[in-house]
């Protein structure tokens, strides 16, 4: 919402400068975006006279002019054609900034001759297009200040320009009135009433107007007009064109400029319709079938049946509230014409304007709430000012329906205003500014304005009253924590854990990546597709939620390979999702391990990346949340990993902590990663919680007698499990037995077709005396007898 | 007997190696070496000569002894030196290579925004991010056809056939956590709740995804006083300076009331963000009291209870704090960004040990 301050100062009587209103308003929420002041940009212009101006001896076109200023007379060049003697100019001297040529005027020399500054252009000052020749003014001193003679002579041109963002709630300052309404409240000034005389009809109207019975209980509760004929509709005054273009709207005709001008200066749209052209009556009413109008943006518009219109006999003339049709629109030849001024139900218009995807100053205002009180006194002000500008005859006003009731009232809890707020406002203060913003006090009763919708309960009230006082002055109060003493931990186990994982996986190597939860549909499908679809996505690479966070990560993977980085270690924390209610998503824990291990290096050192590191990275992630340390790996995930390269870390069949392994060469392909890619994902919500409560460790057993260790040797078939071999040996005693370790694999060579040998060593530690060479023995056959029975492999002679 | 003493020491002297040295042991000192030979002789002879001849035989066995082990400590050494030389290394050579991972910024600053309410006695709450209608507008007293569910580019859940309920929504805000948390916890309440949210918007400044950390504390006298307070607090804490100085100004939002955007000083100097000093004004959250409507959908009594509510975003702020030009690069997951914006994995903020090093 734009405004001149000129413009404002029709509705407000106050002395206040231009920053003290733009620092209130933003104060008032009413936030200022921007202010162009000409007073300020020209700030630095003065007023000088030509004494003598002489042709440049080396350039015909220039002049050389001794000039009376300020400072002084002073030798200027110029290349105007209007540089003459005696002429009254605007002067920039050297060091000041002239904004149309973006330039800082300095000291120089044309042609061998000095310049000591210029005398400029309407556009150089950016006050119009104007070129032609240097600012020639009729009146003015040597000497004064150019803004003020502006001010004094062409106001218009001095006029600062205030944009305000407006909240969805402030309807009412949508026009400059209820601007100046909020200001006066807060004491900037005396809020000027509205003038309104109601205009008497000359004649009865020749346009009725129907509402239809089903839409005055809905969208079009009060409609009234009237018919002025003999206008006359050319250019409106300078005052409104230049009021208009102030704000950035065109000027167009006396009779578009004066509704345009109420939209904005009473948040009262209008309308006009070329009465000769309108057949009988006008009727509001949805469509019964669909049917298409040329708006007056030139455009044609389907309408589809049940939209609201204003018809005449012939068609529909209009998209009520939104946006009139070409067809009956005014033109300069217009003579008769019928002023509309209407209430039209926020809802409907807000739903309609949506469809048509129009957007229109009459469609905002509508939407958001006019003032339905305001629809006929409007029309009056409207009237009489088509009658000054255009002149003509006003016939009496039709209309039907009624200003929708507004009337309700909240009590005002002038103490609960000061806890909520936590300032000392006054109870009469608090009355006086309910008052002043136009509400009615009835004891402690407090009646909206018919132009407040946004009033809705005496909370609403609380909020005027601390806007009005201000919230720039609210002192800080400290607020005690809940328990004066140390502060207690406050994340979940779910939370330490993401935290944990999070850090353990960094540490590791892998660099964090938050990638976006939704992802393409082709992706998504070849990672199980049960995230859910977006109605609305902005691309369609963002169509589908992300059913796992391995997806996003191969992309980012793809664009980095893309970069020309090959060895990548990425992770991501976050949720997916497994359907689309909420709550069907689950945080995933996941990483890529694409490449080398690192650079080819000095030490030969650097590797291809192979499914153990992943595993292993996976374990210690898993151990870092809490994870017990015995799992079994299962095979059979889903698609998307390599069939033979991939292990679940189960606790049981059904309870998956984490997959590890080496992704599918196909999901690779079709994603343009280069593969082989390695990949982990963990599943921390699947991870018990710990048992204990207490920070106590067990305690701890040391033996000081001496452990042995003893290596064995196992030719299997090639797809025995290391994991059985080593569980069945561990099998033989549990309680000497500490740890088994597989430290060798062979396969093929001349164990055959299909076999491999795995080397084990066992750690054996007694607890009771030294073992003796018999009991290893013992121990030895029993380890074989176990790992032959589990796997069916023998001992490798 | 002197002749003896220098022809040993000087042969000891002159060794080459241990091999030559052992030979002199033997040759000297073993049990057939010159010197045992001449001790052997004693017995032959009168106790008179004895006297003399024994401890200057003795004596001179124990001067061969220990010129044989100091020439062989000797010969040690010089063998040790000779291999520590040949052992030289071009130790500029680069170490080993350890992977080194980094945390987002996103993740980071969600931690120290924590560690600070935290402190300030809030809990995290965390809530689905595929929501529903009404715990995103309806309970926030955003009902149907409110301006502000039209200016939110709300993404909507496409629906199966039949299902005739309002569409899901990804969630515009993490406001709805504040239902939820009422709902699960009742009053008194402090909480934050960070979280990914969503708007259907891309360009320069806007992504189609951000995150924002929504904070809500409800008891029976929280004013909006205290809320200046704790973000003035926050601002302090989490910005690192000793003094700031926050700007209420008032404002809209559906799900509080009074309400008020919160702008804090500072300076753009070079490009260079100063909070706390200077004469701009930048605008980092909206806040209020908590609509009695939306204590009322939360299942707490607005007749009994008050609070207040903000909501900021997360990225935004580790923008400002770290100066990370484009909200964009956050979720392109380039390498060269994760590894020149990402924080060390032991980096974690605390308040004793500040938050940023």
């Amino acid at each position: 919402m734009k405004f001149t301050l000129s413009w404002l100062k029709e509705h407000l009587e106050t002395d206040a400068s231009v920053d003290e209103i733009a620092e209130t308003l933003t104060d008032l929420g009413l936030e200022v975006e921007g202010i162009e002041n000409p007073m300020a940009r020209l700030r630095e212009f003065t007023i000088g006279k030509v004494l003598k101006a002489e042709k440049h001896p080396d350039a015909d076109r220039l002049r050389v002019c001794q000039v009376a200023t300020d400072q002084g007379e002073k030798q200027i060049i110029c290349g105007a054609p209007n540089a003459r003697e005696g002429i009254t100019v605007v002067i920039a001297h050297p060091g000041v900034y002239v904004p149309g040529i973006d330039t800082t005027i300095g000291v120089g020399k044309i042609r061998g001759i000095e310049s000591h500054g210029m005398m400029a252009s309407e556009r150089e000052l950016e006050l119009s297009d104007e070129h032609e020749g240097i600012i020639e003014l009729p009146s003015g001193e040597v000497g004064d200040s150019f803004v003020e003679w502006l001010a004094a002579n062409d106001p218009s041109k001095a006029d600062p320009v205030i944009e305000i963002a407006i909240t969805p709630n402030r309807q009412d300052a949508l026009g400059v009135h209820g601007i100046a309404r909020d200001l006066a409240a807060r004491g900037i000034g005396v809020l000027k009433p509205l003038d309104i005389a109601p205009v008497p009809g000359a004649f009865p109207c020749p346009i009725g107007v129907n509402i239809d019975d089903g839409l005055k209980s809905g969208g079009a509760p009060h409609f009234t007009g009237r018919v002025i004929r003999g206008v006359k509709n050319g250019p409106s005054p300078q005052w409104l064109q230049d009021r208009l273009r102030a704000i950035g709207l065109r000027p167009i005709s006396a009779l578009v400029d004066i509704t345009n001008f109420f939209t904005f200066d009473q948040n009262r749209p209008l309308h006009v319709f070329d009465a000769d052209i309108v057949k009988g009556d006008l009727r509001i009413h949805r469509l019964e079938e669909d049917a298409t109008i040329m708006a007056l943006d030139d455009k044609e518009y389907t309408l589809s049946a049940g939209m609201m219109v204003i018809s005449d006999d012939n068609a529909p003339e209009s998209i009520a509230g939104i946006m009139g049709g070409a067809q009956s629109g005014v033109t300069a030849e217009t003579v008769n014409v019928f002023l509309e001024s209407a209430y039209w139900d926020p809802v409907t218009i807000a739903r309609t304007g949506r469809e048509l995807k129009i957007t229109s100053d009459a469609r905002y205002r509508f939407e958001r709430g006019v003032d339905p009180a305001h629809t006929l006194p409007g029309l009056e002000a409207a009237t009489q000012m088509v009658l000054d500008l255009c002149s003509g005859e006003a016939s009496e006003v039709v209309s039907d329906g009624a200003p929708v009731e507004t009337d309700r009232a909240y009590a005002l809890d002038t103490n609960h205003v000061q806890s909520l707020v936590g300032m000392a406002i006054p109870a009469d203060e608090q009355r006086r500014t309910l008052e002043a913003l136009g509400f009615r006090m009835e004891g402690d009763m407090a009646h909206p304005p018919s132009w407040r919708h946004d009033v809705l309960g005496a909370a609403d009230l609380v909020e005027e009253v601390a806007r009005i006082a201000s919230l720039t002055k609210l002192k800080a109060k400290p607020m005690p924590r809940p328990q004066a003493a140390v502060p207690k931990p406050v994340l979940t186990v779910s939370q330490r854990r993401e935290q944990i994982a999070r850090r353990t996986a960094a540490a590791l190597g892998y660099n964090e990546c938050v990638t976006y939860s939704f992802i393409d549909a082709k992706t998504a499908a070849l990672f199980g597709n049960d995230g859910g679809e977006l109605e609305n996505p902005i691309s369609t690479e963002m169509s589908h939620m992300r059913p796992a966070l391995l997806p996003g990560l191969l992309q980012a993977a793809a664009r980095n390979q893309a970069r020309g980085f090959m060895d990548l270690a990425l992770f991501e924390v976050g949720p997916a999702f497994h359907g689309a209610e909420p709550g069907e998503q689950h945080w995933l824990i996941s990483g890529v391990l694409i490449g080398r291990t690192g650079p080819k290096d000095v030490h030969g050192a650097s590797r291809p990346v192979t499914v153990f590191d992943v595993k292993a990275d996976a374990e210690a992630v898993l151990a870092s949340i809490g994870a017990p340390a015995r799992v079994q790996i299962l095979r059979g995930a889903r698609e998307w990993w390599h069939p033979g390269r991939h292990g679940m870390i189960c606790l049981g069949p059904k309870k998956v902590l984490g997959i590890f392994g080496e992704l599918h060469p196909k999901v690779l392909r079709e994603m343009d990663v280069k593969g082989p890619a390695m990949a982990f994902t963990i599943w921390p919500e699947e991870v018990p919680e710990p048992r204990s409560k207490t920070a106590t460790r067990p305690a701890l057993h040391l033996q000081d007698l001496q452990a042995v260790e003893r290596d064995f040797a196992f030719v299997l078939d090639g797809d025995v499990a290391a994991l059985d071999v080593v569980n069945a040996a561990a099998g033989a005693d549990k309680g000497l037995i500490e740890s088994v370790r597989v430290f060798d694999e062979f396969v093929g060579g001349s164990l055959g077709e299909g076999k491999k040998s795995l080397a084990i060593t066992v750690r054996m530690q007694p607890s009771e005396q030294t073992l003796t060479e018999a009991e290893i023995e013992a121990v030895g056959t029993k380890i074989v007898e176990k790992v032959v029975k589990a796997t069916g492999g023998v001992l490798r002679g | 007997m002197d002749d003896l003493r220098q022809k040993y020491l000087d042969a000891i002297s002159g060794a080459g190696d241990e091999a030559a040295l052992e030979d002199l042991r033997v040759q000297a000192v073993g049990k057939k070496g010159e010197i045992s030979l001449k001790m052997r002789e004693l017995g032959k002879m009168t106790p008179e000569e004895r006297q003399v001849a024994g401890p200057a035989l003795n004596a001179l066995k124990d001067e061969i002894n220990s010129a044989l082990s100091a020439k062989k400590a000797a010969l040690e050494d010089a063998a040790l030196d000779a291999r520590l030389k040949d052992e030289w290394l071009d130790v500029t050579l680069p170490g080993r290579d350890r992977p080194r991972g980094t945390i987002h910024p996103v993740s980071q600053v969600t931690e120290e925004v924590t560690a600070i309410f935290a402190d300030m006695g809030f809990s995290v709450a965390e809530g689905p991010q595929i929501e529903s209608d009404w715990h995103n507008f309806d309970a926030l007293n955003i009902p149907d056809h409110h301006p502000a569910r039209g200016e939110m580019d709300t993404f909507y859940m496409a629906r199966a056939e039949g299902d005739n309920r309002p569409p899901h929504v990804l969630r515009t805000h993490t406001s709805p956590v504040q239902i939820r948390s009422m709902e699960l916890a009742g009053a008194p309440l402090r909480v934050i709740c960070p979280g990914r949210v969503y708007r259907a918007d891309y360009d320069q400044t806007h992504t189609p995804m951000f995150h924002q950390v929504e904070g809500l504390a409800v008891d029976t006298d929280i004013s909006m006083a205290n809320l200046k307070w704790v973000l003035e607090e926050f601002v302090k804490a989490f910005f690192e300076v000793d003094g700031v100085e926050l700007r209420f100004r008032a404002s809209h939002f559906p799900f509080t009331e009074p309400s008020a955007e919160v702008d804090i000083r500072c300076s753009w100097e070079g490009g260079q963000l100063k909070i706390g000093e200077g004469d701009d004004w930048l605008e980092i959250l909206g806040s209020g009291m908590v609509h009695p409507k939306v204590l009322e959908a939360g299942g707490i009594d607005p007749e009994v209870y008050q609070g207040f509510a903000f909501g900021m975003g997360i990225d935004r702020i580790a923008m400002l704090k770290y100066g990370i030009p484009d909200l964009r690069a956050f979720f392109d997951s380039d390498l060269r960004w994760l590894r020149h914006y990402g924080f060390s994995a032991l980096d974690v903020p605390t308040l004793h040990g500040g938050l940023s090093r």
